[in-house]
């Protein structure tokens, strides 16, 4: 146990090293490079290091304790913890939803050839439709649905944008782990006349973990950025996304304010990845380690 | 093993009913809805019972730049004309008018000019009010630029937003006998004004309501204070005689033909909104804060300012507030037709049908406002002076 706890003081401290190497290279190259940055033949390959382009890393926090709009009790903290916290149930929406479909399409996938013949290349198609452009048709079509008393909420069509992005990874990574079943192992199953269901669930899935794992990591924070694109493509108030541009549209007055609320969605996006990493820990505890290699 | 990828699922199970609870209780944060229990109290002209659900449809977030409808809301004259009215606010990739046509909402704020060409295109949407009479877009430059005419324009880093904002610098380019496509270098701009003051831009597009106040609340770091009214050149598209009519109120033209309740609900909203509008005109400052109330991000002084431009571009309004001016809309079309883009091509391709606008409506609602006495003319119209903090602030 000891073991754990140092190993997570090590990785934390790792962690804020790292931040601060970041905040120190920022200051550096803010004080010593060019106000104006650098070009060769008209092309600029150093930043420019004005106050516009690369605020105080210290302005970006002091920003942080200020109130929002003058004369409000709500500082800029809160309102970006309010951002996230929103911002991260439409994320967990959308991968949960992901995370079903993914992972149906990989059962189907590996379970009917014909099928991943002839889905997957749509699966990869998809990947390129890009969000900005989908963003409003998700929104129109959900405009329409009213099923019942059910009614489409407007947050709902940010989730799904999240899904959209999330449920690629898993089905792709979940589809490679489904596969990965030694040959022998699948040969034991068929010679105890184990339906493929059983093998799925005895067998399959198991072996699929490792591969899901760090599929689920990168739909967690595709979830992420789905919602955060969509929030900003179609003005879903409440969230990081809309802060964002909200904040951006600022940027002429005061250019540090906008990396409040970028911290913020970097912050979501390492809490996601961050609790899938935990789901993990927790169902693989009892795991045997040289099973996982 | 089986044990685990339960756990694993029921993990997902969880959290997607944790998210389904949570995320029923913010659905009244996402769209401003009415409140219609005063709506008793109000002196209609019949008893109200069931008020209309109307959606209107905003080009952009929450700003002064609608506090009309705003006003309209919070000051009760939607729910006076028996309408629960939603307002649901615009997004990067919302297109008002797309989202009109396709039913998604009842009614939507859009610039003349790109309505006219979502309408070419098939749309059926008509203009019902004319909201704002003149232009407010500008091409803000520094000084030592000497750009103070469209011509000055020859050789420059001409910026502009695309989207269908940047019609009237193509007019203007065009007029001043100007190739857009090899006079000029067009610089896609950001929604910020920081490519003018950081030199990327020669001259930028700006709103007069909107993006020349962010400029005018940032530090100037010469001096130390902020940049002055002195500091720039600003060339008006509206002066430069290119003016193209914006924020309009547009409803859909299937829907007014065949359907009466819809065509009296557009009389009864454009009143409220008129009414709305006319009471920014003399409220300036309760206008800004119903806005600020309904949870703009941007500062008070600059939704002051906005309110105060903004009424500007309405008042005064010889013919009425909202009525279409033929001269104007004539002229707005002629543009579209003339107006070469970068391929050469124009925003339309035939004069826009009779049809496209109709002043029926508006001639109704402002009867209508004539009967609640309000005054629709803003003759006596003077703008406040506005002074500009920091950040807006």
């Amino acid at each position: 146990m000891t073991n754990v706890v140092r190993r997570a003081a090590q990785r934390t401290v790792m962690f804020v090293a790292a931040l601060a190497l970041v905040a120190v290279v920022w200051e550096t190259y803010k004080a010593v490079g060019p106000e104006d940055g650098g070009t060769v033949l008209g092309v600029r390959i150093l930043p420019r290091t004005s106050e516009y382009a690369m605020p105080h890393v210290w302005d970006m926090f002091s920003r942080f304790s200020r109130p929002e709009v003058r004369g409000s009790e709500r500082t800029v903290l809160d309102a970006v913890t309010a951002g996230a916290w929103y911002s991260f149930r439409l994320s967990v929406a959308g991968f949960a939803l992901g995370a079903l479909v993914g992972v149906a399409l990989a059962v189907l996938m590996a379970r009917f050839k014909v099928v991943q013949r002839g889905v997957l290349p749509y699966l990869v198609v998809s990947q390129t439709v890009p969000l900005i452009a989908l963003a409003p048709l998700v929104v129109s079509w959900g405009g329409r649905v009213e099923i019942g008393a059910f009614v489409w909420p407007r947050w709902l069509s940010a989730s799904v944008l999240g899904a959209f992005l999330a449920f690629f990874p898993i089905a792709v990574g979940t589809l490679r782990g489904l596969a990965a079943a030694p040959a022998a192992s699948v040969e034991l199953m068929q010679s105890y006349a184990a339906s493929w269901t059983k093998t799925l669930f005895k067998l399959r899935f198991p072996t699929a973990v490792p591969y899901m794992v760090p599929a689920f990591r990168l739909g967690a924070s595709a979830s992420v950025i789905g919602v955060v694109v969509a929030e900003i493509s179609t003005g879903l108030k409440g969230g990081i996304g809309r802060l964002i541009i909200e904040y951006a549209r600022e940027a002429t007055g005061d250019p540090a304010k906008v990396y409040t609320a970028i911290f913020g969605a970097a912050a979501l996006g390492l809490v996601m990845a961050g609790a899938v990493v935990a789901v993990d820990v927790i169902v693989m505890r009892n795991r045997p380690k040289e099973a996982v290699s | 093993m089986k044990r685990s990828v339960r756990v694993a699922f029921a993990g997902i199970a969880a959290l997607s009913l944790l998210v389904a609870a949570c995320g029923g209780s913010d659905e009244a944060a996402d769209e401003v809805t009415e409140d219609t229990t005063e709506s008793t109290e109000a002196p209609a002209a019949e008893t109200c019972t069931t008020p209309t659900p109307v959606k209107l449809q905003l080009q952009w977030f929450i700003q002064a730049q609608f506090a009309g409808y705003f006003a309209a809301q919070d000051q009760g004259f939607y729910a006076d004309q028996c309408l629960d009215v939603t307002i649901v606010e615009g997004g990067v990739d919302i297109v008002p008018q797309t989202e009109l046509a396709n039913g998604n909402v009842d009614f939507a704020i859009s610039w003349v000019s790109k309505a006219l060409a979502s309408r070419e295109a098939g749309a059926n949407i008509v203009n019902i009010a004319q909201v704002f009479q003149r232009s407010g877009t500008l091409q803000v430059s520094f000084k030592d630029k000497n750009i103070t005419k469209p011509e000055d324009f020859k050789g420059k880093k001409i910026g502009n937003w695309g989207f269908g904002n940047e019609f009237e610098i193509f007019a203007a380019l065009t007029k001043a006998g100007l190739d857009p496509a090899k006079d000029v270098t067009l610089v896609q701009q950001q929604f910020d004004m920081v490519g003018l003051l950081s030199g990327d831009i020669d001259a930028a597009e700006a709103m007069t309501y909107n993006e020349y106040a962010q400029v005018l609340e940032a530090i100037n770091p010469a001096t130390g204070a902020l940049y002055t009214a002195d500091d720039f050149n600003v060339v008006s598209y509206e002066e430069a005689g290119v003016g193209m009519l914006q924020d309009a109120i547009w409803a859909s033209g299937e829907r007014l033909a065949s359907d009466a309740a819809y065509a009296d609900t557009a009389v009864k909203f454009v009143a409220a909104s008129l009414q709305g509008w006319a009471y920014c005109r003399d409220n300036v400052e309760a206008c800004r804060d119903i806005v600020l109330a309904k949870g703009s991000k941007l500062g008070a002084s600059h939704q002051l300012w906005q309110m105060n431009e903004v009424n500007k571009l309405i008042w005064p309004a010889a013919n009425g507030v909202g009525f279409i001016d033929q001269a104007a809309w004539d002229r707005t079309a002629q543009l579209s037709l003339e107006t070469k883009n970068l391929e050469g091509g124009t925003v339309l391709t035939k004069a826009p049908d009779a049809e496209a606008y109709t002043n029926d409506i508006v001639t109704k609602a402002l009867d209508i406002l004539a009967g609640l006495g309000v005054d629709t003319s803003g003759s006596a119209y003077a703008p406040i002076e506005v002074t500009l903090n920091e950040g807006g602030n």
